[in-house]
């Protein structure tokens, strides 16, 4: 016989590990991708639901475990994602130019996407592990760990990806307490080379002209950032493109539906990475800004959880997850806006894609886990 | 800032964390927002009304709607030239990503070479023709296979039902459907519509999504209606053909006019083509011979000295000419007749083509007088019917005129004319001494006076000289036409060659039929005949009988001769020697 005492027992505990706070501003931003995919490819809704109930289902298993178990999971991801990468260099499929995939026979898998996770929990876990003992060395030790998947995964090549695995790794470093004379000279070359490159655009963008390091479509990625209009049917395409459809939209947008850019097939990559474009051309300047209220309301949350850590890790975890949210957020509106060159980052969980949102679910389910066992005063 | 509040109570974290780190981070945060939220209010709000026009000019076309250009038609509404719908297949390079196997079936179903489309689509243009003008159904194909950028465009293409035929009267059309021969070019204002247009929405790869608006109709081109009468240009395109080829000569050319009302029923070349297929085409079948190119008329020029002389009054048909025994000198140069003859009549001068009569004629009159003759005459100024590329021949002013080359003149050298123009100027004869004004289209109300030249009495005269040349005794017994009295006169001239007179003849015949009261004036020149004789008489003038025989009974003229046995017999010898 059961006791409907039991059955709220049970729910409870069901219950209990969500975060009310994190779960209602997912699921708003689930529902705005939801809405602006029954715009731009309505054929693909069944789909996304699809990986929508996986995602729900993973953040909700994730959110279930203590952060212990994260923990001892840590080393061997890192170990068995630096190995998958290793077998791309060597074995990989070579699509579009680049060699991204790992065949393994029964699936295709691009292991540098496991190392957007994997990087974290690792840095995390070694972090944890030097706790009470952290000398300048660590950090040195820390760097390596990151370089080495990042720098296989640049030579891939997959700038975008590279960039926010370091991101990603960099924030866990950033928050462990790395000191001030190594982060200000970086941030200091790495703002005068941005200038350098802005004040000679012309010079550094003919077409002669090699960059060390970076493949040839990558110079013209930023190239074209900086000058969209000198190649409108190549490379600027899309920058043009997606100004326009944001442009267009105005203060509320042309309705549900009603982009010219959008379904007049103008606007590339619509319900993936400009899936912004949509939105600010269909529902205007009011679409742009809930979104991004939305990211503020979850990155704030995210921080504030990071804040309550009850360990090291959990802290450093929940801290680096909620810096990749921004980082994807800033740097995927950032490029549709037209501000920083076009690199193929998602939306957070608005863009298309079941991979990604798999991931992203993942990360909230960490963070709910870290809050539930947070530090209680 | 809660939250930041909480960093610093964190034990752990106020050791390596100082407040400023987690400030610096909310700082990056708040200022990435704010130029986010800055660049989104500067795109949608200040340079909305640009990026929407932008994005407007990406979508909206107008669509030009092509006209359909206007029929030719002959003078009883028989059709010429038409258009008919095709489809034109193109492609957008950059847009078309086609793999091997698509270029493949593009190849199969256009017939097309596959080096030749992969050039194409390599060539760096924004917009390559396939292939033009291909029938709707295989258009239909190439679209169903759904390629990105490949594309069907409507357009014309001009048919000509006649082919050959008439191809250098109505001239002809290039892909884009503008005239470049004939009156194909002379009338291409009024045969080219107005094209239309449509506002429309389309997508990235150029299709249609949504009809918005029919800006303008496209008003389709007028359609010409010619004098040519397409029966009489059958005939005289056939006899002109058998002729060259009987004779082998190097070209041939005839036009057949109406005496009532100046409109031309007939024009044709030999050389000619098929403005249907003008694959290799050369220069010398393009050219429009009858308007296009002048020539020495030789004896033709004859009746228009008689009809001086008799004008004046000093001389009458009877009025006899020692033409001195076929030989005779002026200023050292010397002139001759192909036969000598001793005394003959104006009449005879015109019967036997006497040079040597004719010159004598002309001298007894100043340059002046003479030349004002041939200016009325319409020669050495085009006849201005808008064709393109009519020449006026040569008439140099009788002031430098000198006696040896009034001489000449009077039995055509030293004078050019065209085919068309020498045509015109028998109308004289034909309209009892009066000139109307040619016309290529078909004319409904003929003026009813002329510019007179002859008085009527003299042009009579001079007609009945000629009839006397298609009569046994004349140079011309090959132009009589059975039932009707024919009036003529033959050149055979020989052919200038840089200043030099060759021993290459142009034989021609222009006559007008009936005598009794010419409805038509027929010329034809034969260029180059090299097999079976080289006389006008000989080679020309049957032609002309032909024609005047056919077209005669195509208006139904009536007969103005009882038919004669002789001629009957001559008919049946005509005929059976067309075919050997």
């Amino acid at each position: 016989m059961i006791n409907l005492a039991d059955i709220r027992l049970g729910a409870l505990r069901l219950v209990r590990p969500i975060d009310p706070f994190l779960l209602v501003i997912t699921a708003a931003i689930i529902a705005v991708a939801t809405l602006m995919l029954g715009s731009s490819s309505p054929e693909r809704m069944n789909a996304h639901l699809v990986n929508v109930g996986v995602g729900v289902a993973v953040m909700w298993a994730m959110a279930s475990q203590p952060p212990q178990r994260l923990h001892s999971f840590a080393l061997p991801l890192y170990v068995v994602g630096v190995l998958l990468l290793i077998g791309v260099a060597l074995f990989g499929d070579v699509s579009k130019g680049a060699r991204r995939w790992l065949n393994l026979g029964v699936m295709r898998i691009q292991p540098s996407e496991l190392m957007k996770i994997a990087m974290p929990l690792m840095l995390a876990w070694y972090f944890q592990k030097r706790e009470g003992s952290l000398k300048v060395r660590d950090f040195f030790v820390a760097t390596l760990l990151l370089m080495v998947p990042v720098g296989l995964i640049i030579k891939q090549p997959d700038l975008g990806t590279s960039l926010l695995v370091l991101g990603a790794g960099f924030f866990v470093i950033f928050f462990a307490g790395l000191s001030w004379k190594l982060i200000i000279p970086v941030a200091v070359l790495g703002t005068a080379a941005i200038i350098a490159i802005i004040s000679y655009e012309s010079q550094i963008c003919a077409p002669e002209v090699a960059w060390p390091g970076l493949h040839d479509y990558q110079k013209h990625r930023v190239c074209t950032l900086l000058d969209p209009s000198s190649d409108p049917l190549g490379k600027g395409f899309h920058t043009i493109q997606s100004t326009i459809a944001v442009g267009s939209g105005g203060l509320v947008g042309k309705g549900w539906r009603q982009g010219t850019q959008t379904h007049l097939d103008f606007l590339p990559e619509r319900h993936t990475d400009f899936v912004l474009a949509v939105i600010s051309e269909e529902f205007g300047l009011a679409g742009v800004l809930l979104i991004v209220v939305l990211y503020c309301l979850l990155i704030g949350r995210g921080l504030m959880i990071a804040a309550n850590a009850a360990t090291l890790f959990g802290r450093l975890l929940a801290g680096s997850i909620t810096m990749i949210f921004f980082t994807y957020a800033f740097v995927n509106m950032g490029m549709v806006a037209g501000i920083l060159p076009v690199v193929g980052v998602p939306l957070p969980m608005v863009s298309y894609g079941g991979t990604a949102l798999v991931t992203l679910c993942l990360g909230v389910g960490i963070l709910m886990s870290v809050q539930q066992h947070r530090r209680r005063r | 800032m809660k939250h930041t509040h909480s960093f610093n109570h964190n034990p752990l974290l106020s050791k390596r964390l100082p407040e400023w780190r987690a400030r610096l981070v909310l700082i990056a945060l708040l200022s990435g927002s704010v130029v986010l939220g800055a660049r989104a209010m500067y795109l949608q709000g200040v340079n909305k009304e640009f990026l929407q026009r932008k994005g407007e000019s990406r979508y909206a076309r107008t669509l030009e709607l092509s006209a359909n250009r206007g029929k030719v038609v002959d003078r009883n509404g028989d059709t010429l030239a038409t258009s008919t719908p095709v489809k034109s297949i193109a492609v957008i390079p950059d847009m078309a990503q086609l793999g091997a196997g698509e270029v493949a079936q593009l190849g199969k179903i256009l017939d097309l070479n596959l080096t030749d489309i992969n050039r194409k689509l390599a060539s760096g243009k924004d917009y390559v023709f396939l292939s033009r003008a291909v029938a709707p159904d295989v258009a239909d194909r190439v679209m169903a296979l759904k390629l990105p950028g490949v594309q069907a465009q409507d357009e014309y293409r001009r048919y000509y039902p006649t082919g050959e035929m008439a191809a250098h009267l109505v001239g002809f059309t290039n892909v884009d459907d503008r005239g470049q021969e004939g009156v194909e070019l002379a009338f291409n204002d009024m045969l080219t519509g107005k094209p239309g247009s449509r506002r429309v929405i389309k997508d990235r790869r150029g299709q249609i999504v949504e009809d918005v608006e029919t800006i303008r109709r496209p008003q389709d081109g007028g359609n010409l209606q010619l004098a040519i009468d397409a029966k009489i240009q059958y005939l005289a395109y056939s006899a002109l053909k058998q002729a060259v080829q009987q004779h082998k000569a190097k070209a041939g050319s005839a036009v057949v006019l109406d005496a009532r009302t100046g409109e031309v029923l007939a024009l044709v070349n030999n050389p000619t083509y098929n403005p249907n297929n003008r694959v290799k085409l050369s220069g010398e079948q393009l050219r429009n011979r009858v308007m296009t190119d002048s020539f020495e008329p030789g004896s033709t020029m004859k009746p228009f000295v008689a009809a001086m002389a008799l004008e004046s009054n000093r001389f009458r048909a009877d009025t006899m000419i020692d033409t001195l025994g076929g030989k005779m000198t002026i200023d050292g140069a010397t002139i001759s007749d192909s036969h000598s003859h001793g005394m003959l009549s104006v009449a005879q001068v015109i019967q036997k083509s006497s040079n040597i009569g004719s010159a004598r004629m002309a001298l007894a009159f100043p340059a002046q007088h003479m030349w004002e003759l041939y200016d009325d005459l319409g020669f050495g100024k085009p006849l201005k019917l808008g064709f393109p590329g009519e020449v006026g021949g040569r008439l140099r002013p009788w002031k430098s005129w000198r006696p040896i080359e009034q001489a000449t003149m009077a039995y055509g050298h030293g004078v050019s004319v065209t085919l068309m123009q020498l045509a015109h100027g028998y109308m004289a004869f034909a309209r009892d001494g009066e000139l109307i004004p040619l016309s290529l289209t078909r004319v409904d109300a003929p003026p009813l006076h002329g510019q007179r030249v002859f008085s009527p009495e003299v042009a009579r005269q001079v007609r009945a000289m000629m009839e006397s040349v298609t009569q046994p005794g004349g140079t011309a017994p090959l132009a009589a036409v059975p039932g009707y009295r024919a009036a003529g006169k033959t050149g055979t001239a020989y052919k200038l060659e840089n200043g030099r007179y060759t021993k290459k003849y142009l034989a021609s015949f222009v006559g007008l039929v009936p005598a009794s009261e010419p409805r038509l004036i027929v010329a034809v020149a034969i260029d180059e005949p090299s097999v079976g004789g080289h006389y006008g008489g000989d080679v020309a003038a049957p032609v002309f009988s032909q024609i005047s025989a056919g077209a005669l009974r195509t208006l139904g003229v009536r007969p103005d001769a009882p038919i004669t046995p002789q001629q009957v017999a001559q008919q049946q010898l005509g005929k059976s020697r067309e075919a050997m």
